[in-house]
């Protein structure tokens, strides 16, 4: 039994040291390693160092291609690596793995003459969330139909918005900046001090991304914290002067934001 | 606790599902290829004739959008191989259940002529790593790796595959050789082989192995399915070579001629063409999986294969 469980405590520590110097390039090789030549295992063991590093950089890679567009292939890399030894994945699904970085970017001081990174990186997280979300059908045009026709109990009306809606409100022309670099030619300037809200959601099987109307966000927010129409149509009001109901409601019906619009059930007739 | 006598595992039957929500169906004697989301639309309009397509479970645990949409559409035409490389099941802590969940989530969805996982781990603590990583060959690593394979054949009802790795280093605590801790982990959970034969040219090289003899030292009774794919090449400390099993290139020719070897052994066995990085086009990967194609149709007398349902 004992033997055992030394033997057991052994592998554990083995574990434990190998896995520590997979993200530390300074820490030493675990001890317990051979090569059949006698070899260094240290370059061995880098061929580990390598692929964890790696694949994580290129999975960020994959996700953020306009922050990368933006800083260079080596100051994003460099950049990656630096994140990936900071904040290793703790899930096995990579599919969201970088929901970080933004912020990672924001406070990393070789990338602070970009001001707008961040939020640029916000809206690459947000696509990639959306691309992988829940399936919903939008609204049916009977039901816009009939909820429109509710008279005076239309500010009562409950939306409910597609699974894969992300809203983001920046001081930066983000929507501008990520759409300049989605093609293969010239980039035209891009003024980026305009602040700019983005809806971004998927659309069947494509991934929008929405520059929002004025109040928008504010509106899609009130809605998924599960406010009334009547009462998000006044938050929005109250954050935008200029929101504009019918406008807003008609580009998130054409866009397919809204998959629910229906009076509560009244508890009694 | 693990100091049970190893004979508490009774060997299950070579065949069959292990359970009544086995998978039904085995995959054909076939080559297959990975489904990569760039082909997704290809695969669909033109409906390459190919025995199966392979997909990485890790990929599919979302909760909807274009790839089980595809997915779904390609499973309608082709026989599915599903392959995992999250579970961990050489790592120290219990499988994670929230993961084994999802993996019979997909199962039950997806209904996969086979499921593999490695000879590996990949977390540790609360930290996934991506890579696959080596464990040493000794009796407590072996005692929870049959845990571990116990546990996924019970909670999925299917017998699973095992592959062997590809590696760069070996540990001075190991006590066995590769292809014995295999074949004992084999033998006492009832798991099949997945023969890695690039895995086993890469390791054989960067451990001065021959490659022959460690073939013949593996279950190939047990293989159920076949792996074949590219590696890099590079140098460890001494100047010897050591090759990165890289999955960015085509199958080398020494694989080539082992799988030939493999083939000759076995019959046909349903062969998988890896291809994860730098992914060609769709065409070039069909050519590659056309070559070993002609070589199971050569060798088309049939075998029970045991795989997950796939003998008959």
């Amino acid at each position: 039994m004992t033997a055992g469980r030394e033997a057991a405590s052994c592998v554990a520590a083995r574990q434990s040291d190998f896995a520590a110097a997979l993200l530390d390039p300074q820490r030493a090789a675990p001890a317990g390693l051979r090569a059949w030549n006698g070899s260094d295992p240290h370059v061995r063991l880098a061929v580990h160092r390598n692929n964890v590093v790696g694949s994580l950089v290129d999975a960020l890679a994959a996700t953020f291609p306009v922050v990368q567009q933006l800083v260079g292939h080596e100051f994003f890399r460099a950049m990656a690596a630096r994140f990936v030894r900071q904040e290793p994945p703790r899930s096995r699904v990579l599919a969201h793995y970088g929901q970080e970085f933004p912020s990672y970017i924001a406070a990393f001081e070789p990338a602070q003459g970009l001001p707008y990174l961040a939020d640029v990186a916000r809206l690459e997280v947000a696509r990639v969330a959306a691309y992988h979300a829940a399936d919903a059908d939008p609204v049916s045009d009977e039901m816009v139909s009939l909820a429109l026709s509710s008279g005076d109990r239309m500010g009562d009306l409950q939306l409910v918005v597609h699974p894969s809606l992300a809203t983001l409100e920046s001081p930066f022309a983000v929507v501008t900046l990520w759409a300049a670099h989605q093609g293969d030619g010239e980039i035209a300037p891009v003024e980026v001090d305009v602040p700019e809200g983005a809806l971004v959601l998927r659309a069947g099987l494509d991934v929008l991304v929405l520059r929002a109307p004025a109040g928008a966000v504010a509106f899609l927010d009130a809605v998924r914290a599960a406010h009334p129409l009547g009462e998000a149509a006044a938050r929005a009001l109250a954050a935008t002067a200029d929101f504009d109901l019918a406008a807003t409601l008609s580009q998130l019906l054409a866009h397919g934001v809204l998959t629910s619009l229906h009076l509560p059930q009244r508890l009694s007739s | 606790m693990p100091h049970a006598a190893p004979t508490r595992r009774p060997g299950r039957p070579a065949t069959g599902p292990l359970g009544p929500h086995g998978m039904a169906s085995g995959l054909p004697r076939r080559a297959g290829i990975g489904l990569k989301p760039q082909h997704f639309g290809e695969v669909l309009g033109t409906r390459p004739d190919i025995g199966f397509f392979e997909v990485h479970a890790e990929n599919y645990m979302v909760d909807g959008g274009p790839f089980h949409h595809y997915l779904t559409r390609v499973r309608e035409h082709y026989p599915l191989s599903l392959h995992g490389v999250g579970l961990s099941i050489g790592g120290l802590d219990p499988l994670d259940e929230s993961h084994l969940d999802r993996l019979a989530t997909l199962v039950a969805r997806y209904r996969p002529a086979s499921f593999s996982e490695h000879l590996a781990w990949s977390s540790h603590g609360d930290t996934f790593f991506n890579d696959l990583l080596p464990v040493p060959y000794d009796r407590a690593t072996l005692e929870r790796v049959c845990d571990h394979v116990d546990r996924v054949q019970e909670r999925l009802r299917c017998r699973m595959l095992l592959e062997n790795p590809s590696s760069y280093v070996e540990f001075e605590a190991s006590t066995m050789s590769e292809a014995a801790f295999i074949r004992e982990v084999v033998r006492r959970t009832g798991c099949g082989l997945l023969l890695d034969v690039n895995n086993l040219h890469v390791s054989c090289i960067n451990h001065g192995r021959d490659a022959q003899a460690c073939l013949r030292d593996l279950p190939l009774s047990e293989v159920g399915e076949i792996h074949l794919a590219g590696f890099a090449r590079d140098q460890d400390a001494a100047g010897a070579p050591l090759l990165i099993d890289s999955h960015g290139s085509p199958v080398d020719e020494a694989v080539w001629g082992l799988y030939a070897d493999v083939v000759a052994t076995l019959g046909a066995v349903p062969t998988l063409l890896e291809r994860d990085n730098d992914v060609p086009a769709l065409a070039t990967l069909l050519a590659e999986a056309g070559r070993a194609d002609a070589m199971l149709q050569a060798r088309t007398e049939p075998r029970g294969l045991g795989a997950c349902g796939g003998g008959v």
